[in-house]
């Protein structure tokens, strides 16, 4: 199971590093950064915010109360692109159930995941620890930013917002 | 750091290898120490130029990466590719459709990019079917076959596809002439003089969409139509064809085809052609082709048949057309960077003639005439010669340029590529090849403005130069650097099917706009499913259609009961994925066809007629994710007239007690 975190988290770096000219003359095949141990301390990566994620949103207004509108149009985002994996009640399908999910995250750290699922998978303490249980990485289903906040007011209706 | 040393080893053993070898045309003399890192693109990163192959008669068209030689992709154009499921969907079936019916393989011969200003701009990429005369537009943005048009009156389509410099036409001229369509073609092999013509089809590109319509057909003598280009610069508004077997030989033309001292160039000046239809002069004939469009949001072809065409015949316009006596057979017909030099090369001659477009018009205006043929005047050889290339070597076929006043001719017989000065048609530099090259390739080499950095040369025999793999080996193509003053070989790679022309093009130019995936709003197939909500079977007598949908990692519905012995399945399945490189495939078990390989928001269908009752098994056959091998369902075939009711689901269908069915 570690392994396939650590994989991960190597994949990320290698990633990472692509494009940066100055690194052209090193092997691309050789493990940077030592250990995988010491691989994931450094990603413990101290300026990173795991309550808000990694992404475009830093603050998200939410209303104390529902907004109907913006929940049903997320609710046809949910049933084209994520309910093949995402059940509305706590019962894990592909990925985990979307029942209290307003409750475990932030609005920002889910609107960055939904659209920043690759870097997040490789970053992210909370979402690596899902992919550990779930094995699958969250595609990346190119929601937009508008889509990503109605997806948000979705499972606030879910959770029992009014 | 590491690299660069290999590199130094490889390079130094190069060098070791160059100073042993002394058997004359092996590959140790040929290369020298810097030839691995010139070609070497090291993990991960980009090759400088793309460069599209024909694939001959694998009836594809490949994509190499330049100076690694990496295979990037190949796409199926005139041929089935069963792992593309290209001929085996339902969507992609129409694309190869025509008068005949449904042909399922060709030949393709020659690639060109289309062009604005007489520059490569990228956006399409055009190939010709030989056989079963055709012409297909490839889009580069999605890298796939987006429209494929038929050409009436044609047999065999080898001067094909090439461009106008704006890319108002692909022309494509008829290899074997033939009796026109609409006439009766019940006669005698040997009245080919009298019966037998040669059409040109000049097909219109739209503008915005790239749309192919067969805006006019040239109806000429009865020859062979072998290569050609058109003017640019200067010259544009004329194409130029190279002619063989003007002695209408219909057998044995090995012997029949080669006896006059000269053949010719034909110069069309298609302004005029292009002004006389405009003017209504054209003959409306009453054929039969196909036009087959790929639609990229309803994700399916379709393909449909026309049944008439303009037709003028160049014998009662004065204008249209010249024929220039040029030596021998001559195959390569090139034009020069600037237009004014057309490069004729007779394959049988031993000189290169090159042609003045300024001499051609001054000729035609002072009627420097030797006569006519076949009703189209002849211009005399010595008033449309620049001059000629003396003694180039045997067998010259084809010819590049690198826009800094050299040509490039291929020498077939000779096995080399001489590099020769425009001006002064001075022999400049010449270098084997291994072995017998056909055509050349220089990025943009026969547009107004070549990137010549290199040449590949595609040679039609292989023997020794790789690995033997029994009586067939790969054909080869070979690097060379010719960004100095001598043509340098840095590299041999094998190629699929048997390349003939090829183009080659900055990858700056195609890579950013490269589609990712499809999205999945746009999609307007009429059997998508957007969203697992939608997926269901539906009965319709004995044809049932099943809305699936796939992502990472199972297929919905994945237990399908109630389908009976005679019945017609479809499966529609639909790639619910929205991020690049993630496709899902599609097989099922006995199925008489292929799998389906489906792109990120795209919809395929694979028609399935179960054979024998019992339980199919399907999956998906792309490597998706960890959880890839259990992206799979069953489908229960019953008894034709069985009572079974029709029942799908994912994830519901629980089992059953221990004693029951």
């Amino acid at each position: 199971m570690k392994k396939l975190l650590y994989l991960a988290v190597i994949c990320g770096l290698l990633v990472a590093c692509g494009g940066n000219s100055s690194e052209e003359e090193k092997n691309p095949y050789a493990m940077e950064g030592g250990t995988p141990e010491a691989q994931a301390a450094a990603n413990a990566n101290p300026s990173y915010d795991p309550e808000r994620g990694e992404g475009k949103f830093t603050k998200v207004d939410v209303s104390p109360t529902l907004d109907e509108k913006m929940a049903g149009s997320g609710q046809k985002v949910y049933e084209v692109k994520c309910n093949s994996c995402h059940k509305l009640t706590d019962e894990k399908l592909v990925g985990p159930g979307w029942k209290d999910v307003t409750q475990r995250h932030k609005a920002e750290w889910i609107m960055n995941f939904v659209t920043n699922p690759d870097v997040m998978l490789d970053k992210d303490p909370k979402a690596q620890a899902q992919l550990e249980i779930c094995l699958v990485r969250m595609p990346n289903q190119n929601i937009n930013d508008e889509e990503a906040r109605t997806l948000y007011e979705f499972m606030r209706k879910n959770d029992g917002v009014k | 750091m590491k690299q660069l040393k290999y590199l130094s080893i490889i390079g130094a053993t190069a060098l070791a290898l160059s100073i042993n070898g002394c058997k004359p045309k092996n590959a140790g003399n040929a290369v020298t120490g810097n030839a691995a890192a010139k070609a070497y693109v090291a993990p991960g990163k980009y090759d400088e130029f793309y460069n599209f192959i024909s694939g001959g008669f694998s009836g594809q068209l490949s994509v190499y990466g330049l100076p690694s030689g990496r295979l990037l992709r190949v796409i199926p154009v005139f041929s089935v590719d069963p792992e593309k499921g290209w001929g085996y969907s339902e969507e992609t079936k129409p694309m190869l459709t025509t008068s005949h019916g449904f042909v399922p393989w060709d030949d393709l011969h020659h690639t060109e990019l289309s062009q604005t200003n007489g520059e490569i701009d990228g956006r399409w990429v055009f190939g010709n079917a030989n056989n079963t005369p055709r012409v297909a537009r490839i889009d580069l943005a999605t890298f796939r076959t987006a429209e494929i048009i038929e050409l009436p009156n044609s047999g065999g389509n080898h001067s094909s596809p090439f461009i106008t410099e704006n890319t108002e036409y692909v022309i494509a001229g008829t290899r074997f002439s033939v009796p026109p369509d609409d006439a009766d073609g019940d006669i005698p092999i040997n009245t080919y003089k009298q019966n037998f013509k040669g059409h040109i089809s000049f097909i219109s590109i739209g503008k915005e969409d790239g749309k192919m319509d067969i805006a006019f057909q040239l109806e000429c003598p009865g020859v062979n139509f072998d290569l050609s280009h058109a003017g640019k610069g200067k010259s544009h508004g004329w194409f130029f064809f190279s002619c063989y077997n003007t002695e209408q030989a219909n057998t044995l033309l090995e012997v029949n085809a080669s006896q006059r001292d000269k053949d010719f160039i034909m110069a069309v000046n298609w302004k005029k052609a292009e002004e006389y239809v405009k003017a209504g002069k054209g003959k409306k004939q009453a054929v039969k082709y196909a036009h087959n469009v790929y639609n990229e949001k309803t994700h399916t072809a379709t393909s449909e048949i026309k049944t008439e065409i303009i037709v003028l015949n160049t014998k009662e316009f004065a204008d249209i057309c010249y024929f220039i006596p040029c030596p021998k057979s001559p195959h390569g017909c090139d034009v020069d960077p600037t237009g004014e030099y057309i490069v004729g090369s007779g394959k049988l001659a031993a000189l290169i003639p090159v042609f003045s477009f300024d001499k051609i018009q001054k000729a035609i205006a002072e009627k420097a005439f030797e006569g006519d043929y076949e009703g189209i005047p002849v211009i005399k050889y010595e008033a449309a010669l620049y001059g000629e290339v003396k003694k180039p070597g045997l067998g010259p076929l084809h010819t590049e340029f690198d826009g800094k006043g050299n040509a490039f001719t291929s020498m077939f017989v000779s096995s080399e590529v001489v590099k020769w000065n425009i001006k002064d048609l001075k022999v400049v530099d010449r270098v084997p090849t291994y072995y017998s090259v056909g055509h050349l390739c220089v990025p943009g080499g026969d547009s107004r403005k070549p990137n010549p950095k290199y040449m590949i040369a595609y040679n039609k025999i292989t023997k020794d130069r790789y690995l033997p793999t029994g009586p067939e080996l790969a054909q080869s193509a070979q690097l060379f650097d010719i960004s100095g003053e001598k043509m340098q070989l840095i590299l041999d790679f094998p190629t699929i099917g048997e390349p003939h022309y090829a183009q080659a093009v900055s990858a700056d130019l195609i890579k950013g706009k490269s589609v990712k995936f499809f999205k999945l709003e746009e999609n307007t197939h009429p059997y998508v499913s957007k969203g697992e909500g939608t997926t269901k079977v539906v009965r319709e007598g004995k044809t049932v259609h099943v809305y699936m949908t796939a992502i990472r990692s199972h297929l919905a519905p994945d237990n399908i009961e109630g389908i009976r012995m005679g019945d017609e399945v479809y499966f529609h399945i639909t790639n619910l994925e929205q991020d690049w490189d993630v496709p899902h495939g599609f097989a099922i078990k006995g199925a008489l066809n292929a799998e389906l390989l489906i792109m990120p928001g795209e919809t395929q269908t694979l028609k399935w007629v179960p054979d024998r009752v019992g339980i199919s098994p399907m999956y998906c056959t792309d490597f998706c994710s960890a959880l890839h091998q259990e992206m799979s369902g069953y489908v229960r075939v019953s008894p034709s007239g069985s009572n079974v009711p029709l029942l799908f689901s994912t994830g519901k269908n629980l089992p059953a007690e221990a004693d029951g069915k």
